[in-house]
């Protein structure tokens, strides 16, 4: 093994490129991080953030590009060399043992401790730490008795006493609370001025500013611009994130939204951990309307569209469609309404994988007439079903015997698109529709959702693409925390605005 | 050096079956270790076995005998794996399904004759093997409880269950001290095939069972919400499958196939209750086996619980030829199964290494 770097000067990427199947997550990316510096990574999920990261930490090897430390090229092969090289991480998910306590996990996989009574040492460690930087925190604490915010302490500390000279906080504040978060902030310029850097992931822009220094802001894996907070506005940084390319012109014919279709009241829905998702949620969908929710996933998005199509239980609140109270009816009753659902995860809940076409083609109306008849299926009938969604949507697949897994992420949402709108659809979710998808399918389901809509369908459109929102949306809600920031008209709001609203920096 | 495991995508027949074969052959090989450790000659071994098994009209005609219960457990394990419901219990089932029906045969058959009796034993021990099979269903949907070891702590309760009738409240007066219940009456026994220990009516209804599972699996609206279920449940909530019904369903239907198998074993070959391990030598354990060396195909299961029998008859052959103790058919079939399961692995995945 070589010698530990003990001194760390810069850290440089050139031309780092990294492509998942069917995703170009980081495409030609050059950074650079010198010592004592805040730098600031901003940018929407799947940007490539977070995967950017996860190369400089060893977890990914890049396809393409180099990496330097202090001038000198290195090849990070898993984190034990990223450590080696000074850097540490501190992930969005904490990686702690619940059982133990604070010194236990920070002694885990520790080099040079005593074979004895290791942690006794470590908690002396701990406590010189807690009074130079500000990292307060027992030692003698079980993990699990912490709060997220301590508990990510813990994680800072772990990276420090590994001797990291650069730290990667990724998302660090989207578990905390807003005090707790002040005090991470504390930390982090107390760390930057002992000489240590930092690298800070967010899609936040007041924290960007609150900490001050260098910002590049990256989208769809490259890199737009690198600036300072004294050089950039919000406005522009805003921008920067979110950009806008028009990819091709849609016709959109002038509807009048017809009656009330949908409606939520007082909506309130807990998220898996527990925490309120949605707080006090208020609004309407009309006949022949589409409604986009734009904003950063993870601010409710998911929780409103599960609430919606009977996922996810609604804890305070009334949605009403056509005048019915459907909250906690369960999947099945719901889409009996005449509720389509286009699911974010199309592979994890939309399809079943390892079924062919044809199956996956009734998924949702199996059960019924005339595909089931007194609990025996149909497969004749399910088959010329199936023929014919494959040919009306033109799904390319070798046959409808072919398994589901086998299609394209485009094919495999139209096969989706198809089961799901070929009913007369009274209200349709759908939850990033085109994310992920070639330009081709994104044009295709893009249309669809107009011809849904001219046919009268009720839509909400989830979507992290400002550009889709705008482009197909009759109303626009940002969402942020939980809350609508504003309901406005996409012909009249600018994009700095939205993006603001997005960041959670202003209301309209 | 970076090794990653990747899923593959598209499987050719012929790759999976290659690598099932191959599996196959890899566990007879480590197998051969056992007797080649003991100094025997393992192809003389395993010739052996085969003679014992399929290479007289005797051996046929055992391993039959023993295929009829591993075939019924085994289609109903088929229908709970196919659900990703791991059912270990099918012993336990089994067992309560051979009980109820003993309640049945002594004290209904007496006063009645075999076309009510017989009938009335098999729905009996069905509802009773259905009936056992529904707890650690209920345990799991409602209580979220592991449903592996649920149905494993589940056997030992019914063995010790019936360990205490045959020893205490149901020991026979007839049977001189030993653990059993009295002797079924005539109507509450199943006829054999003369010169066999085959009853009609077990065989029938074992191949029944396979009929019946396949058209459920593959034809019924319960047997596709099982395949999605077990495919992909969140694909199952999406699109509103009664999970609790489902799983309810599939683990009736699993171990009351169990519990017909009890029956046939009681009815059919020892004519009264007796202690578990006479009753059942570990037929619903050896099922699992079976059912996965049929890659969970109903139809295939025949061939799987013949090929099975066979083993269970040659390892009494091996036993006293050989010398060699029964646990060692166990250590074969340990390696079976634990050598399919790899082979499925590598037909789902490949490992992946780069420097």
């Amino acid at each position: 093994m070589e010698e530990k770097v003990t001194e760390f000067k810069s850290l440089e990427l050139k031309d780092i490129y990294k492509e998942f199947p069917g995703v170009v997550a980081n495409n030609r990316i050059s950074l650079k991080i010198n010592a004592g510096e805040i730098h600031a990574l901003l940018g929407e999920n799947g940007a490539g953030k977070t995967t950017l990261m996860n190369i400089i930490y060893g977890i990914y090897q890049p396809d393409d590009g180099e990496i330097y430390i202090n001038g000198k090229k290195v090849f990070i092969d898993s984190p034990r060399t990223a450590m080696k090289y000074g850097i540490g991480m501190v992930h969005q998910h904490f990686m702690l043992v619940e059982n133990h306590t604070v010194a236990e996990n920070v002694a885990l996989g520790l080099s040079g401790t005593k074979f004895l009574n290791p942690t006794k040492e470590i908690a002396k460690e701990i406590e010189r730490y807690s009074s130079e930087i500000g990292l307060h925190v027992n030692p003698d604490a079980k993990i699990w008795q912490l709060s997220a915010g301590e508990q990510q302490r813990v994680e800072i500390l772990k990276a420090l006493m590994r001797g990291a000279k650069l730290i990667i906080l990724d998302e660090p504040t989207s578990v905390l609370t807003p005090q707790e978060a002040s005090e991470l902030f504390k930390t982090i310029k107390h760390l930057v001025k002992n000489g240590h850097s930092v690298i800070f992931i967010t899609h936040k822009l007041e924290e960007v500013y609150e900490l001050g220094g260098i910002v590049t802001v990256l989208r769809q894996g490259k890199v737009i611009d690198s600036t300072t907070t004294k050089d950039a506005t919000k406005e522009e940084l805003a921008k920067m994130m979110v950009g806008r390319e028009i990819l091709f012109n849609l016709e959109k014919e002038d509807i009048k939204p017809g009656e009330i279709v949908v409606k939520v009241e007082n909506l309130e829905v807990l998220n898996d951990k527990g925490l309120k998702a949605i707080k006090n949620l208020n609004f309407e969908v009309r006949k022949g309307e589409i409604l986009g929710i734009a904003g950063v996933s993870g601010n409710g998005q998911r929780e409103l569209v599960e609430a919606l199509t009977g996922l996810r239980r609604v804890e305070k609140g009334r949605i009403l469609i056509n005048g019915k109270e459907v909250q906690n009816k369960g999947a099945r009753e719901i889409g009996e309404m005449g509720v389509s659902h286009i699911p974010e995860e199309r592979i994890k809940y939309g399809i079943v994988p390892n079924l062919p076409v044809y199956e996956n083609a009734v998924l949702r109306d199996y059960y019924k007439e005339p595909f089931s008849n007194r609990g025996i299926l149909n497969y004749k009938k399910i088959k010329e079903f199936a023929i014919k969604l494959v040919k009306e949507f033109s799904i390319a697949t070798p046959s409808i015997e072919t398994k589901a897994k086998l299609l394209s992420g485009g094919n495999i949402q139209k096969l989706i698109l198809a089961r799901e709108t070929t009913t007369k659809s009274t209200f349709i979710v759908a939850a990033h529709p085109t994310y992920g998808l070639d330009i081709a399918a994104t044009e295709y389901i893009r249309k669809l959702l107009l011809q849904k809509r001219k046919e009268g369908s009720a839509i909400l459109l989830v979507s992290e693409d400002l550009e889709e929102i705008l482009q197909l949306s009759d109303r626009v809600a940002v969402m942020f925390m939980g809350e609508f920031m504003g309901i406005v008209d996409p012909k009249k709001v600018s994009i700095e605005e939205i993006g603001l609203m997005m960041a959670g920096s202003m209301r309209m | 050096m970076h090794i990653s495991i990747e899923k593959r995508g598209y499987v050719s027949k012929r790759y999976s079956t290659t690598v099932y074969l191959l599996s196959i052959f890899v566990a007879v090989i480590i197998s051969s270790f056992i007797f080649l450790l003991r100094g025997v000659n393992p192809f003389y071994a395993f010739y052996k076995i085969f003679q014992g098994s399929f290479g007289s009209a005797f051996g046929i005609k055992e391993t039959i005998t023993k295929a009829i219960p591993l075939l019924l457990i085994a289609e109903g394990l088929i229908v709970a794996f196919k659900g990703k419901f791991w059912n270990i219990g099918a012993n336990g089932q089994l067992l309560i399904g051979a009980t109820f029906s003993t309640w049945i045969a002594l004290n209904y058959g007496p006063t009645h004759s075999a076309i009510t009796t017989i009938p009335l034993m098999f729905i009996v021990g069905f509802i009773g093997g259905a009936l056992y099979g529904f707890i650690p269903a209920v345990l799991k949907v409602k209580l979220g409880i592991n449903e592996i070891i649920a149905t494993l702590m589940l056997n030992y309760i019914a063995e010790d269950f019936v360990e205490y009738l045959v020893y205490g409240p149901w020991k026979g007066k007839t049977q001189y001290g030993f653990p059993y219940t009295d002797n079924f009456p005539p109507s509450a026994t199943l006829a054999q095939i003369p010169g066999t220990r085959i009853s009609y009516i077990t065989l029938i209804i074992a191949l029944v069972s396979v009929v019946v599972v396949y058209y459920f699996i593959e034809k019924t609206k319960y047997g596709f919400e099982i395949k999605v279920a077990g495919e992909n449940p969140h694909a199952a909530e999406y699109s509103g499958i009664d999970f609790i019904k489902m799983t309810i369903i599939m683990m009736l239907i699993s171990g009351g196939l169990a519990g017909i198998a009890g029956v046939g074993e009681v009815a059919g070959i020892h004519r009264h209750l007796t202690y578990p391990a006479q009753v059942s030598s570990g037929y619903g354990y050896t099922a699992i086996i079976v059912a996965w060396l049929a890659q969970l195909n109903p139809i295939l299961a025949v061939v799987s619980a013949l090929f099975f029998g066979g083993i269970l008859v040659g390892g009494d052959v091996i036993q006293t030829s050989l010398g060699f103790p029964f646990s060692t058919i166990n250590a074969f079939n340990g390696f079976i199964l634990i050598f399919v399961m790899i082979g499925n692995f590598f037909t789902e995945y490949k490992i992946k290494i780069r420097r």
